[in-house]
């Protein structure tokens, strides 16, 4: 039985508390008013000065026959744009984090479901630590939800197609306001969330049931549930990946973005499992967890890193070949004020792990497994902050207070959470069928 | 050279694995083992060298990289520019999104078709070699253990039956 050591838990208390600071002070100085937001650019200096160029130039372009009448017009909604940016920041801050933190625990959940179907030999070892992290999912899914419904309350402008002014002004958006209107948004929503949580609660009592019964009943029922479990969620994970990421930028739209989001979600997720993994390892948990599930884990990391890489490009060199305005303008305004996070983000997701975990050798070195995961999952987290800041904030991206406190915050929750899930039953079941093979794992 | 070999046969491979272990433990020379299928941890128990392979593959790979880069550098931008969709192709650079399916497809062509070519000349077999498995059961259901004889004949027959096999034979060999 393991125990959540109080280290850890002070830990992530105080990472809870710093990260909670840094994210109020990122509200608090907020701007209100025009003025203050154009002071706050201009403290920045020069540092920023050429990128701020570039977005003047980059929003003449947007509103180029309104520009040349009305001069003066545009220069005060330049403004008004300026300021909405700079207000939307630590709201974008906050999202793209709780976001992240429960895309890592959907992720995992996916897996797990995939071992169940596919009734794999090698992993029951690790169920628990599976669903000590899709525990998460629960808190992390409601707070995601909270700042949806906040959004659809206009509390902040993270979706621009919530706004009835805009949609009022755009035709494209009228068009897909069947679609793209804040109640339906919140339903698929609340059924999304809902559908996840209850497979993972109602797979995780069976799980638990599983170690006290007889028979093997529920575990063939746990396999069929999790088979359907599946269709839900490819259907659903995708339809996520559009209403909670895709709609920021209500223009733009890629046929594979949720095959992109997926990618992402189960190489963090599958991350996570082996981090959380060596870490109980490290602590003398887990004595029947051998080499070789480490080594098939970060294979499996190796192998979606690649997948995740293959998505990415697939989606950019169709549109950056084409060339069509409606589709390019997403990655000109990525390459010209995000150069460094989405290349960079590129290094971070695939040639660092291609690399480092592409020998067999590496991949049983438990340390390396954890710096190719820390590096995986900052990449990651850098993945979604790409989606989410050109279309919310434009140029006046900044990763500092607000952005690293709320990585903070969700990380100490996430970690709170996730051991304390893991020291309410034992870390090893019982009778599950295949128990025995999974203990014999050998590569 | 010709030289006594001893034939252990087995009809099963858990037996055979068992055994290969015990004439190591009594540190015989175990020559080759021959296998209808693969069986797994066969070489590590036999003692053998990993395998390098995968060395191999890494360099084949890069080998097909630096192919696809060269070639399509020189039929794209050097020999014959064409402006395809807007884009003029007189920089490898910039037009280089479009070439990265060729660089990945001929990584992977290169190492794969070539790393099969090696494993093939590394393990001897090209069309028309004369099988070298003593016996055509090999093929089927038997594994056999091929032990040279130092005159211990008898020593190894009686460890051999001990193992479990099902049956000895002993036969000169031209050995290499």
């Amino acid at each position: 039985m393991y125990t959540i050591s109080n280290r850890l838990k002070i830990g992530a208390i105080v990472l809870m508390v710093v990260g909670a600071l840094a994210m109020a002070y990122g509200f608090v100085t907020m701007p209100s008013t025009v003025e203050e937001a154009k002071e706050m650019v201009a403290a920045h200096g020069d540092g920023h000065g050429g990128s701020h160029g570039a977005e003047a130039t980059h929003a003449d372009e947007g509103h180029g026959v309104a520009a040349e009448s009305h001069g003066e017009v545009h220069d005060s909604s330049h403004d008004e744009h300026l300021l909405q940016q700079l207000r939307n920041k630590p709201w974008a801050a906050l999202y793209v984090a709780a976001f992240f933190f429960m895309m890592i625990s959907l992720g995992v959940l996916a897996f797990y479901a995939i071992q169940r179907a596919a009734q794999a030999g090698w992993s029951p070892l690790l169920f628990r630590v599976m669903e000590g992290i899709t525990a998460y999912l629960v808190p992390g899914g409601i707070i995601v939800f909270v700042i949806l419904v906040l959004s659809v309350m206009h509390m902040n402008h993270l979706f621009v197609w919530m706004d009835a002014d805009v949609v009022a002004h755009d035709h494209l958006l009228q068009g897909k306001s069947g679609y793209l209107n804040p109640v339906f948004f919140l339903i698929r929503a609340a059924i999304f969330l809902g559908g996840w949580i209850l497979y993972r609660e109602y797979s995780r009592k069976l799980s638990l049931k599983q170690d006290e019964a007889d028979d093997n009943s529920n575990f063939k029922l746990n396999f069929r549930i999790s088979a359907a479990f599946l269709v839900f969620y490819l259907v659903s994970e995708s339809i996520m990946s559009w209403d909670w990421l895709m709609s920021v930028e209500p223009h733009w739209f890629s046929t594979l973005f949720g095959w992109y989001t997926f990618a992402g979600m189960i190489v963090s997720g599958v991350t996570v499992i082996a981090m959380v993994t060596i870490y109980l390892k490290s602590k003398g948990h887990l004595p029947d967890v051998n080499d070789s599930h480490i080594h098939d884990l970060a294979k499996f990391m190796f192998g979606f890193s690649i997948f995740w890489t293959y998505l990415w490009f697939s989606q950019f060199m169709l549109i950056w070949y084409s060339n069509i305005p409606e589709e390019v303008t997403y990655f000109v305004a990525r390459i010209e004020d995000y150069k460094l996070p989405f290349f960079g983000m590129v290094a971070m997701n695939f040639v660092f792990p291609f690399l480092i975990l592409m020998n067999s050798d590496f991949k049983r070195v438990n340390w390396f497994v954890i710096m190719a995961g820390i590096i995986i999952l900052v990449g990651h987290y850098i993945d979604i902050f790409n989606m989410i800041m050109p279309s919310t904030v434009g140029d006046q991206w900044y990763i500092g207070t607000t952005e690293i406190g709320a990585i903070m915050f969700f990380a100490g929750f996430f970690i709170f959470w996730v051991f304390r899930a893991l020291s309410t039953v034992p870390l090893q079941p019982k009778r599950n069928p295949f128990i025995e093979e999974s203990k014999h794992f050998h590569y | 050279m010709a030289s006594k070999v001893i034939h252990a046969y087995y009809n099963d491979d858990d037996v055979l694995m068992h055994a290969v272990k015990k004439v190591k433990t009594a540190k015989h020379h175990i020559e080759e083992v021959y296998c209808p299928f693969p069986v797994h941890g066969l070489d590590k128990a036999m003692g053998l060298a990993p395998t390098r392979i995968a060395i191999t593959s890494f360099m084949y790979g890069c080998l097909g990289l630096t192919v696809a880069i060269v070639m399509m550098n020189y039929i794209m931008i050097e020999d014959w520019p064409q402006d395809i969709g807007g884009k003029p192709s007189f920089s490898y650079i910039e037009n280089m999104p479009a070439f990265v399916p060729i660089m990945f497809e001929l990584t992977v062509f290169f190492a794969a078709h070539l790393m099969v070519i090696t494993f093939y000349l590394r393990s001897k077999l090209w069309p028309f070699k004369k099988a070298e498995n003593p016996d055509v059961r090999t093929t089927d259901d038997h594994f056999v253990m091929e032990i040279e004889i130092h005159d211990n004949e008898k020593e190894l027959k009686d460890l051999l039956l001990d193992t479990g096999a099902v049956e000895i034979n002993v036969s000169e060999k031209n050995l290499h």
